[in-house]
């Protein structure tokens, strides 16, 4: 069963049609990367899908369910989590109170779950969000005084801590140290068990490594769509992006 | 953690012993002061959640305070209500008013909020005017003393005594105050601060932010209506003057001063400012240029609010 589906998917900003008639399947479980050059329209694409803007034509399904109509929140807490090309953090608030935020959604339900916590639990489910990303130390620290590449890493961390089904990506290794790379292809490693990925890559190195499937992008249509392999051999890909 | 915890209501129980002792100590002009600025420091508690925890920037606040004061003095005067329910009355009619605006103003934010805000103000304001017949307009009327009586187990107690009118203000005060402490601690206060900061973040962790804010606004409005009715009853007048763009200011700049999004700043505030403008009154005519200058002045030197600037600097009260 396919996870995700849009069905001829458009957006339009005034004359720019920056996404034309995208049609996406991904199926539970793989990895997704999703290249293509710089305005090709790939983050106008998973926003479109995670909600934060609304398509101008075409359908989106999430586990066969119609969801063109359900607002970013509806979505998000249906499963679909988005994390931002720009990070979108909380600047003024603690990693603590930034992860708590993704944390204790679930839990509120009724007025005793909205107006009340265990500030000793809660602290121990953060930090081991946290440390998923390697910021448990940074626990009490705010997030705007986080380097640039540890607000991209809270972000993921943000991320996951929801729970996604389907987990939207853009450009989550823009900014960081190889160390950190490694470490985020772990980590991705490890959540594919359980999470559907789309991720939008510049690293061509961190595609080929970690997706199972690429769909290449160009002016906001699909190009061309396969394996790691096949892409790499594909004429029109190669002219077109890895410009060779 | 908990020790962190504790020094939070630590401080919360110090504030309200010391505002219960000080009803002894103070000389009565004083005393009288106290109990003002005690109800009008649940009206800041009240505009604090809206702007200063949510970031609804609201120029039209004066209206939900008045919604109170009119629900309750009319309520006690034309429908024979007795105190309680007509305090209870003021709250509901600040919590209808702030649904209602709500539901509209909040499909603007920003500036076009804070002019919608603006305007519906104006227009309740307009509507006391208008109706003159009933609200007396202008000029206003005095709750008939027979009326602000409370009895309580046979024992009639008078709202215009001293000593009741510090207590039902200092009850009051307790209860917005620690009810704004337990609202900003929750989970749900985690996710108004959270829509003050990023609202669009906010929304892609799932949170419906409309209706965070319009939580926030009905929150607000209510507290403002709640401390109106009990201006009304205390202090025994009820006037348009209330619902005029002044007061809306004077809740914006009680917050500012003592520190916006802080729970003790409200109360900071409203008690620096009056007394600054009374001192002020007495050196002068011109009064409010003095104030005006001080004004400045303690925001260039507390940019923060004095609430604000002082946690900045010894410590974190709030993490
Ligand atoms: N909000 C917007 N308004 C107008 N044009 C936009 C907007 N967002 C993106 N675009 C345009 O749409 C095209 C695709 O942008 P984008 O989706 O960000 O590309 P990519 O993520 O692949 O680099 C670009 O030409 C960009 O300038
Ligand atoms: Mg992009």
């Amino acid at each position: 069963m396919s996870l995700l589906r849009t069905e001829a998917l458009s957006k339009r900003f005034g004359g720019l049609e920056a996404v034309r008639n995208v049609d996406l399947e991904l199926p539970a479980g793989e990895i997704r990367a999703v290249i293509g050059p710089n305005g090709a329209g790939k983050t106008t694409l998973v926003s479109v899908i995670s909600g934060r803007l609304e398509p101008t034509a075409g359908r989106i399904f999430f586990k066969d369910r119609d969801i063109t109509g359900l607002s970013a929140w509806q979505r998000a807490r249906a499963g679909i989590v988005y994390t931002f090309q720009i990070t979108s953090v909380f600047p003024k608030l603690s990693c603590h109170d930034n992860l708590a935020l993704a944390i204790q959604r679930r839990r509120m339900t009724g007025l005793a779950g909205r107006l009340r916590e265990d500030p000793a639990a809660l602290r121990a489910e953060v930090e081991a969000a946290l440390a998923r990303v390697g910021l448990a130390e940074d626990i009490d620290r705010t997030a705007a005084e986080l380097p640039y590449g540890h607000q991209r890493l809270l972000e993921v961390a943000l991320g996951l801590a929801l729970s996604p089904e389907l987990l939207i990506m853009d450009e989550p290794t823009q900014g960081l140290s190889n160390a950190e790379i490694a470490r985020f292809c772990d980590l991705v490693r490890g959540i594919a068990s359980e999470v559907t990925v789309l991720l939008i890559e510049h690293n061509m190195p961190v595609v080929m490594d970690l997706a199972e499937r690429i769909t290449v992008v160009e002016r906001g249509a699909v190009l061309a769509e396969g394996t790691p392999a096949e892409i790499r051999a594909d004429a029109a890909v190669q002219r077109a992006y890895l410009g060779t | 953690m908990s020790g962190v915890l504790s020094n939070r209501w630590l401080l919360a129980l110090a504030v309200l012993a010391v505002l219960l002792v000080a009803q002894v100590l103070l000389p009565p002009y004083h005393h009288t002061n106290f109990a003002r600025i005690m109800v009008l420091a649940s009206f800041a508690i009240g505009y604090n959640i809206a702007f200063g925890y949510t970031g609804l920037l609201s120029l039209g606040h004066a209206m939900f305070f008045a919604a109170g004061i009119y629900a309750a003095g009319l309520g006690a005067q034309e429908l024979g209500l007795s105190m309680p329910a007509a305090l209870a009355f003021g709250a509901l009619g600040g919590l209808v008013l702030a649904l209602a605006v709500g539901l509209i103003a909040l499909r603007t934010s920003g500036v076009a909020f804070l002019i919608v805000t603006l305007m519906f103000a104006q227009a309740v304001f307009l509507t006391t005017l208008y109706f003159n017949e009933v609200t007396k307009g202008d000029e206003g009327f005095v709750i008939a003393e027979a009326l602000r009586r409370i009895e309580i187990g046979g024992a009639e107690l008078k709202l215009s005594d001293p000593t009741v009118r510090y207590n039902v203000a200092l009850a009051l005060f307790a209860l917005c105050y620690l009810a704004s402490i337990a609202l900003l601690h929750s989970p749900v206060g985690r996710v108004l601060v959270a829509v003050r900061e990023n609202e669009q973040r906010t929304r892609m962790l799932g949170y419906n932010t409309f209706g965070y804010k319009l939580l926030a606004m009905v929150i607000s409005g209510t507290i403002s209506g709640l401390a109106g009715a009990a201006y009304a009853l205390l202090f025994a007048y009820v006037g348009s003057t209330f619902a005029s763009t002044q007061y809306s200011i004077y809740a914006l700049l009680w917050v500012l001063l003592g520190g916006l999004g802080t729970t003790l700043g409200p109360l900071i505030g409203t008690g620096l400012m009056s007394y600054l403008v009374d001192f002020a009154s007495d050196v002068t005519s011109s009064y409010l240029i003095v104030v005006g200058v001080v004004l400045v002045v303690l925001v260039l030197a507390f940019p923060k609010g004095v609430v604000g600037t002082a946690i900045e600097r010894w410590g974190r009260l709030r993490s």
